[in-house]
């Protein structure tokens, strides 16, 4: 290594591990929705992409309003952005389940047909009412740019947000699974429907509320993702396999397996994209997946589900 | 044939209602069919091949991506084809014909691009096609084009390397972009060291091809990096950090769609800014500066061959027709662009030709003269290899989402098969 200081490579090294928390944070707050929906429910939600959409779109509306009926708020509507992606993106689940998902939980492999059918039909929306052209919402000023702790290192500010907000809502998942009432009747219902339904937890309802809890979930994620990328009515394609890898390496129905296996992802693509081109990284990766689901196909944490 | 039965029958069935007029009414039928023989046989003049032509229309298809992942490119094309179509049509059309539109949606998919064409092709007969976008979609339906012998018009810049008598290419080919490109950069930021990106398509993949032969070869340049990320990907880091070891003098970049969004807006928030690094992509036009975002991109540089912001007669009233017809937030690429030109293309080919006929209209475009006084980009030749004549220009992006052309080349004659890049 000619021509490199010790303090150069340090950087590069400093900003290289960062490069790996940032795609770790991003996998991870795109899986936790679907952790929680597939995980709990078994219910394969092809649409979860479309969910992270909504948000996005959520995020872009309301910086277009913000920014023609107050210019002065915009340093802060990025907060009621995420809020209201949320809350979009969960009602739209709760109407999702209460129409389509709760007259299939006898056929799971049906959800995934009906689900992509959802998604299908919500991409078509989006080009409707957005247009086929990718947006992108104006984002506030201290989002932009980069926090430079010495010279040589710039640590990119959106990667920091999405790595606080993911962390945000890890914990807040966390909190609602582990150690409320809610989260409670969710994990017996997970565990044993019939008789959770016997000692008094109305499961449809439990059912209704998760499903909406993961699509509010992926409209969080969405709203983030903006910072990143750009909005298009086919965005949710390019996340949903990722997604996917995520959760079943992890193995369904473990907060911290999808916790690890996003981690793991994540330090394996940066990593080996650093030394090797991008395409071969993702080969790689997908290569070791592989061998491993083959050794372990129940992922990395098996579940305790009675089935 | 079928008009002179159709006639016959009707007057028959006709006759017993219009009692004693009836001679008079049979006296009108014959002087409305002589008309109508006569001009029927200008129709077989300029058509001897059975396409969609009568006495005052001809029909074209359009063919392009209306849904799906591409519809964001291709909208801007399709808009431009009938804007010049719209405007052709004013002016008193071609060969005294309307021209009537049939538009088919190749869905983004690559199969349905050559189904569409087919069936424009074959039961519609349309006298010319003015589609595709992308190279995959260009190469599914060529075969089509081959064997039905019609004619399209492409319109997006592109790796080269192909030459169909059944397609004109109004876009600029690999060496009209990529070398006069570099050359600049070289020549204006004594440029030394590149550092080539790409999504991993034919397009990028080839186009890196080229760039690399004349930087080593040609300039006596070195490449410190060649980089390819799978199509969608939205994660820049490492591949940033590489560029940080490697310090390149030029990041030259082609990186399309969604991926191009997430690769500037990273570079920004990585702290990477034109300030600091010099950037030159051949993926970036006004289209994709709408999603990317100025702010993102701000003193940039893109080498293409049109810029909405270029200043002269002709593009100011292009750039007034267009925003006229589809709005004032509309901007205009590179692509769209050359999708204008093919329309108006097409009607000095068939006027040269005077006739519609595929292989008449081929030989008058072969014969190397046609040219558009008219084109907003300021002026194209087509050239005998199915290819135009353009003009190279390297444009700094401004915060505005528009560019400052810098640089302007000759006029470049098109290479599709150039020797030694291949």
């Amino acid at each position: 290594m000619d021509g490199y200081t010790y303090s150069e490579l340090g950087s590069i090294l400093a900003m290289q591990g960062f490069a790996g928390f940032s795609l770790f944070s991003v996998l991870l707050l795109m899986a936790l929705g679907l952790a929680i929906i597939f995980g709990q429910m078994g219910v394969i939600n092809m649409a979860h992409g479309e969910f992270m959409a909504v948000g996005a779109y959520t995020t872009y509306m309301l910086s277009t309003l913000t920014e023609t009926y107050a210019p002065s708020l915009m340093p802060y509507y990025f907060f009621v952005a995420i809020v209201a992606a949320f809350l979009i993106a969960g009602l739209l689940g709760y109407i999702a389940e209460f129409v389509l998902i709760r007259h299939l939980y006898k056929r799971p492999l049906d959800t995934l047909l009906a689900t992509w059918g959802l998604s299908l039909i919500m991409q078509q929306s989006f080009r409707s009412i957005f247009g086929a052209r990718e947006v992108s919402p104006a984002l506030p000023d201290w989002l932009l740019g980069s926090y430079q702790p010495t010279d040589t290192i710039d640590i990119p500010l959106n990667g920091m947000f999405v790595l606080g907000l993911t962390t945000v809502v890890t914990l807040g998942v966390y909190y609602l699974m582990f150690r409320s009432r809610w989260g409670l009747r969710v994990r017996a219902t997970t565990q044993n429907r019939v008789m959770s339904g016997a000692v008094g937890i109305n499961t449809t309802k439990v059912d209704r509320y998760t499903f909406a809890l993961g699509c509010g979930i992926a409209g969080i994620a969405g709203a983030a993702f903006t910072t990143i990328a750009s909005t298009g009515p086919t965005t949710g394609t390019l996340y949903i396999v990722d997604t996917f890898m995520v959760v079943v390496f992890g193995g369904a129905a473990s907060l911290l397996g999808t916790i690890l296996s996003a981690f793991t992802i994540a330090q394996a693509q940066s990593i080996l994209e650093f030394f090797i081109s991008g395409s071969m990284a993702k080969v790689y990766t997908l290569l070791a997946l592989v061998l491993i689901l083959m050794f372990k196909p129940e992922g990395l944490f098996a579940s305790k589900i009675r089935r | 044939m079928t008009l002179t039965h159709k006639f016959t029958s009707r007057t028959h069935a006709s006759a017993p209602k219009r009692g004693f007029l009836s001679t008079l009414g049979m006296g009108a039928l014959i002087m409305a069919s002589a008309t109508l023989f006569s001009s029927a046989a200008i129709a077989d003049d300029v058509n001897t091949t059975g396409l969609a032509v009568t006495d005052d229309t001809v029909t074209v298809g359009i063919l392009h991506s209306l849904t799906g992942t591409m519809a964001i490119s291709e909208t801007g094309a399709q808009e431009a084809e009938k804007l010049a179509i719209a405007q052709i049509n004013e002016s008193g059309g071609i060969l005294g014909r309307q021209i009537k539109i049939i538009q088919e949606d190749g869905a983004s998919d690559w199969p349905t691009f050559a189904e569409k064409a087919r069936k424009l092709l074959v039961s519609d007969k349309v006298a010319a096609v003015f589609g595709c976008w992308t190279s995959a979609s260009r190469k599914a339906a060529l075969p089509v084009f081959e064997k039905e012998n019609g004619l399209l018009y492409y319109p997006t810049f592109y790796e080269g390397l192909e030459q169909s008598k059944n397609v004109i290419y109004t876009g600029q080919e690999a060496t009209q972009q990529i070398i006069d490109g570099l050359n600049w950069v070289a020549k204006e930021k004594g440029a030394k060291t590149f550092y080539l990106i790409g999504s991993d398509y034919i397009w990028p993949r080839t186009s890196m091809k080229i760039a690399r032969k004349h930087i080593e070869d040609v300039l006596g340049g070195t490449v410190v990096g060649e980089e390819y990320k799978p199509l969608g990907d939205t994660q820049f880091g490492s591949v940033i950090n590489k560029i940080r070891l490697k310090k390149p003098d030029v990041i030259y970049a082609a990186v399309v769609g969604g991926s191009n969004v997430a690769w500037f807006k990273q570079l920004k928030s990585a702290g990477i800014t034109a300030d600091k690094q010099t950037l030159l992509t051949i993926s970036v036009t006004e289209d994709e500066v709408l999603g990317i975002g100025g702010e993102n991109l701000e003193g940039f540089y893109s080498i293409m061959k049109y810029f909405q912001s270029q200043d002269n007669e002709n593009n100011k009233a292009f750039v007034a027709a267009f925003k006229e017809m589809w709005g004032d937030d509309s901007v205009i690429g590179d692509v769209t662009q050359a999708a204008y030109l093919g329309p108006w293309l097409w009607k000095a080919a068939v006027e040269k030709a005077g006739s519609f006929d595929v292989d008449k209209v081929v030989a008058a475009s072969e014969e190397g003269d046609i040219e558009l006084t008219t084109a907003p980009e300021g002026y194209v030749k087509l050239h005998p290899n199915h290819h135009l004549w353009s003009v190279a220009r390297v444009g700094q992006w401004n915060k505005d989402g528009q560019a400052t052309v810098v640089y302007e080349s000759e006029l470049i004659e098109p290479d599709p098969f150039p020797e030694g890049y291949q």
